[in-house]
């Protein structure tokens, strides 16, 4: 599993190369106190590409805050949310 | 997506899923702002609002052609700085209010996206008010304005946005439809990501908004009645109508419609009218303007006049009358189609009334009130408090504003203390949710996060107990002027009452009332009464068993407030603090009562209880309530020396049933725990001595002192199961009310101590802990067992072992009573037990099911199950015995 976090520019496009070869990928949100429109853009590409991979991509340390956002614009139903500590490592 | 509107096209569709889309995310993004930020936002937003007043003002004029530049500006005005003064400082996120004396904190929860209508008359202040109560409550609006104040509308908007996403708000979070259409509107009202309509606008997008099956603010149409009553600072009233009818040209909707002048000061009114630049009509003008500005087929008014100057409505009529009129005064002769200028006129065309009576002016006014303006607005000008009352009560509307003008001081801030708002509720008379001026809060779910509270307690107990062999002796402490002594032919006979006679302070006039042992009757509750009148008695002295101070007790009450009701007064009750009946107040001039108790076993003397028989409906009564506590008891055992051997049994197990319910009662307290707990230890200890050895001293005094302890204790903690079943059975079956607990008690500590099919809903306990209390009453007795229901099982074997010795009937069965009787007076037994209120007290909340097991295992006898299964508590009752 792929461990990317969404403190830096590039997350987006480096989760979406994962997805796209089929890997399993966990965004790690631990810094993440509040997420914006470009965010939910992303992930909102994001996790149509994983559905239709059928790959699973799993959120990590979302606070509940982002996630009410989340469940209110029904994205939160397209991640896992297994846990909040993350694997190191690829 | 929402429903598919036949007459909307899909780009259309496209189009307005993609304004719900953008206000959609940012009311979810808007979720995580603080109260910084939104206010931070907000200050932005109303400064950019403030500098744009006028100019927007005048957008509104060139696309609506209603209205007055000059008020336009200040209505844009009092749209930022006012709201902005009312909003500035009031929290709209998390936590909003807190009540921490009631355990109850307010919670803000936004809304999220709105659907708003904006209407012609009001366009931009409109708009400004509802992009600040948005943002400060954290919520998205769409907006969907009049077609044809879409321009101004959009203006408005777009300032009060860019200066909100400057200023960190989410982008999105106010959108506008352009063009709107009537078909846009249903399809947004309809879609199921709006959670919720504001409709400022016509009665059409009001009734729409309620029907789309959303929750919704909609304001109704007014028609606001004056009622210009002789006492009326006249100046005053007339400026303020003039200011008001004529601001923006009478488009507030809670403007002045007609004013309802007293008959004495009519002409002189319309005199100042004229004199003040106004234009009284005759009666052919009214009738012309009449046809003119009113459409007859509909009796609403013409688009025409709406927000149009008054010279200029004249001038289109035909009228001939100076460029400078404010306003056209049209006197009307009645109310309704017939009188077409008693309708809503947004244009400064005022219709006036003259009343020959304050009765005929209300009478109007509440007709104009019913005429299509139920529910707005209405003004009063009095300086009489009776007149603003009888207005205040008779008209239906949600603004009633005294001495001051209707429209300004409707929108609230300026000339009253109401809340500033663009948005009137019409209440239900209106068709609207609510009577409120529109505020953010109408804008946000207020969550109400309760804390579990304490419900109080007390500890209530007579004054004085006197206590020990003669201490009937204490009597010459209380001096009297007439006493009386209410007693029974037999304690008479017995020379008790010469005991109590000769304990009085020297020359007490004293005399005596003797009653019949049993339960008391109205009828001898009432003979006593009157003999405490004619014997302006002011001490009684009750001696006797319960029943005597039972009715001594109803004497003193109905004596002292022949009012009170007794019927009402034993109303039942859940909550002693809730009660729906009042008994009647403390008495300035109060008559003492003291009781003296000759059995040991119901303590009377110092309980709030009283128990009366209505022969003539063959019904029982029982009153509770403090202010029947006597004042002073005396628990003499000399009294109770020579109390036979059954009743010595009989009541001594009373004694004991009550301490062991108040124990377990969920009222118990602390304070009740260690009298119930006492009163035990020495039943047990005291009780068998008494029976076995009535002439032991020592034995009585306690088990007279058992008895009145137990009953401090149920006083205050109450009773249980125990006395509900006791209570059926014994009036059933004429078994005293003693042996009638006895034959319970086993069983209902058994049921007690195992676990509920119901717990009994009480805030006092934080976990079932009956069992343990049990356990710990087995302990204070040194009976054993090592574990909770060991030792709950050594109680209930104690319990039988000394009903034993007292010799009472090990079962129902043993009375003579036949298994088939008993089966028939099952279900009367069962209901009048559920009916009882002494369970309401049990920890365990007992089923009609549970209620009819237990009645036949009191039938078959004393071999009670062992509890079943325990429950470990999570937490114990604090302060309590175990």
């Amino acid at each position: 599993m792929t461990r990317i976090t969404i403190d830096r520019n590039a997350w987006l496009s480096e989760a979406l190369a994962k997805v796209e070869a089929s890997g399993e990928v966990a965004l790690d949100f631990s810094a993440v106190r509040r997420i914006d429109a470009s965010v939910i853009a992303g992930l909102e590409k994001l996790a149509d590409t994983a559905e239709s991979k059928s790959v699973q991509v799993g959120l990590h340390g979302v606070n509940v805050d982002v996630y009410k956002v989340l469940k209110l614009l029904k994205l939160a139903q397209r991640f896992s949310f297994a846990g909040d500590k993350i694997a190191s490592g690829t | 997506m929402a429903e598919k509107i036949a007459t909307l096209t899909d780009d259309r569709i496209a189009y307005l899923e993609g304004l719900v889309r953008q206000g959609k995310t940012a009311a979810a993004l808007f979720t995580q702002f603080t109260q910084e930020d939104v206010d931070r936002i907000v200050k932005a937003m109303v400064l950019a609002g403030i500098g744009q007043a006028q100019n927007l003002a005048r957008l509104a004029i060139e696309e609506t052609r209603l209205g007055v530049l000059e008020d336009k500006t200040i209505k844009n005005m009092v749209a930022t700085e006012f709201v902005y003064d009312y909003v500035r400082d009031k929290p709209s996120v998390g936590t909003i209010r807190e009540f921490p004396e009631r355990g109850l904190v307010e919670v803000a929860e936004p809304i999220g996206l709105i659907f708003s209508l904006l209407p012609i008359t009001n366009p931009t202040s409109t708009a400004l008010f509802k992009c600040i109560m948005a943002i400060k409550t954290r919520n998205a609006v769409l907006f969907s304005p009049h077609p044809k104040a879409w321009r101004c509308c959009q203006e408005a908007i777009r300032i009060m946005y860019e200066a909100a996403v400057k200023h960190g708000a989410p982008e999105g979070v106010f959108t506008c439809v352009e063009s709107p259409t009537l078909p846009d509107n249903a399809y947004l009202m309809h879609h199921p990501e709006i959670k919720l309509i504001d409709a400022t606008g016509g009665p059409g997008a009001v009734r729409a908004a309620y029907s789309s099956g959303k929750p919704a603010l909609g304001v109704g149409p007014g028609n606001t009645p004056v009622y210009l009553e002789k006492t009326a600072q006249l100046d005053m009233a007339i400026v303020d109508i003039i200011t008001s009818k004529t601001f923006d040209n009478g488009t507030i909707c809670a403007s002045e419609q007609t004013v309802v002048i007293d008959d004495e000061i009519y002409d002189v009114v319309l005199d100042k009218f004229a004199d003040l630049g106004a234009h009284v009509c005759d009666a052919r003008e009214t009738e012309l303007l009449g046809r003119m500005v009113i459409d007859p087929e509909t009796g609403f008014m013409r688009p025409m006049a709406i927000g149009q100057k008054a010279a200029d409505i004249a001038r289109a009529c035909g009228l001939r009358v100076p460029p400078e009129t404010k306003l056209l005064i049209t006197p009307i002769q009645g109310v309704g189609r017939e009188h077409p200028l008693s309708a809503e006129k947004l244009f400064p065309v005022l219709s006036v009334y003259r009343a020959k009576s304050v009765d005929e002016a209300l009478r109007v006014c509440v007709d104009l009130n019913h005429a299509g303006g139920r529910g707005h607005t209405a003004v009063v000008f009095s300086r009489n408090d009776e007149i603003i009352r009888k207005f205040s009560e008779a008209i239906d509307a949600g603004r009633i504003i005294v001495n001051s003008p209707g429209s300004i001081g409707a929108l609230g801030g300026v000339y009253n203390d109401m809340v500033p708002t663009f948005s009137f509720g019409c209440g239900t008379g209106g068709g609207n949710s609510t009577t409120d001026n529109v505020n953010l809060y109408h804008y946000l779910n207020i969550k109400r996060v309760a804390r579990r509270t304490q419900a109080h307690m007390w500890f209530r107990v007579p004054n004085q107990i006197y206590f020990n062999m003669n201490a009937v002796e204490n009597l010459r402490h209380f001096p009297s002027r007439s006493a009386i002594i209410i007693t029974n032919p037999v304690l008479e006979q017995m020379g008790h009452v010469d005991t109590v006679r000769r304990s009085l302070p020297p020359q007490t006039p004293v005399r005596v009332l003797a009653i019949p042992d049993a339960e008391p009757e109205v009828k001898v509750v009432m003979q006593g009464v009157e003999a405490l009148r004619l014997n302006k008695v002011d001490q009684i002295i009750a001696l006797g068993g319960g029943s005597v101070i039972d009715a001594a007790k109803i004497m003193k009450l109905q004596y002292e407030s022949p009012e009170a009701d007794l019927e009402e007064l034993a109303a039942p009750f859940l909550d002693i603090r809730k009660r729906v009946v009042r008994y009647p107040a403390g008495k300035t001039d109060p008559v003492r009562l003291i009781a003296i108790s000759t059995t040991s076993g119901t303590g009377s003397e110092v309980t709030p209880f009283a128990v009366l028989i209505d022969k003539e409906r063959g019904r029982k009564v029982t009153l509770a309530d403090y202010s029947l506590s006597p004042d002073v008891a005396i628990v003499d055992p000399q009294f109770v020396m020579s109390m036979p051997k059954g009743l010595t049994a009989d009541t001594g197990i009373d004694c004991l049933t009550h301490a062991l319910e108040a124990g377990v009662s969920i009222h118990a307290s602390p304070y009740t725990d260690s009298n119930a707990m006492q009163a035990v230890r020495l039943v047990f200890r005291y009780l068998p001595i008494a029976y076995e050895h009535p002439g032991d001293e020592e034995a009585r005094s306690m088990m007279h002192n058992a008895a009145c302890i137990a009953a401090l204790a149920f006083s205050n903690a109450s009773v249980g199961v125990n006395h509900a079943l006791a209570h059926a059975f014994g009036a059933r079956f004429g078994v005293a009310h003693g042996r009638a607990n006895a034959l319970m008690l086993p069983h209902v500590i058994a049921y007690n101590a195992s676990v509920p099919t119901k717990f009994m809903p009480s805030p006092n306990q934080r976990a079932y802990v009956a069992h343990k209390k049990y356990a710990a009453v087995a302990d204070l007795l040194g009976l054993g067992g090592d574990t909770v229901a060991e030792k709950v099982q050594k109680l209930v074997a104690a319990t039988e072992q000394l009903l034993d010795r007292l010799e009472v009937p090990r079962s129902i069965r043993d009375l003579g009573i036949s298994e088939e009787e008993f089966a028939r007076a099952m279900p009367d037994l069962s209901k009048i037990a559920f009916d009882d209120p002494s369970w309401r007290s049990n920890p365990r909340m007992p089923l009609v099911s549970e209620l009819i097991e237990l009645f036949w295992s009191a039938y078959r006898g004393r071999s009670p199950a062992k509890p079943a299964a325990v429950v470990e508590p999570v937490v114990a009752l604090e302060g309590s015995l175990v």
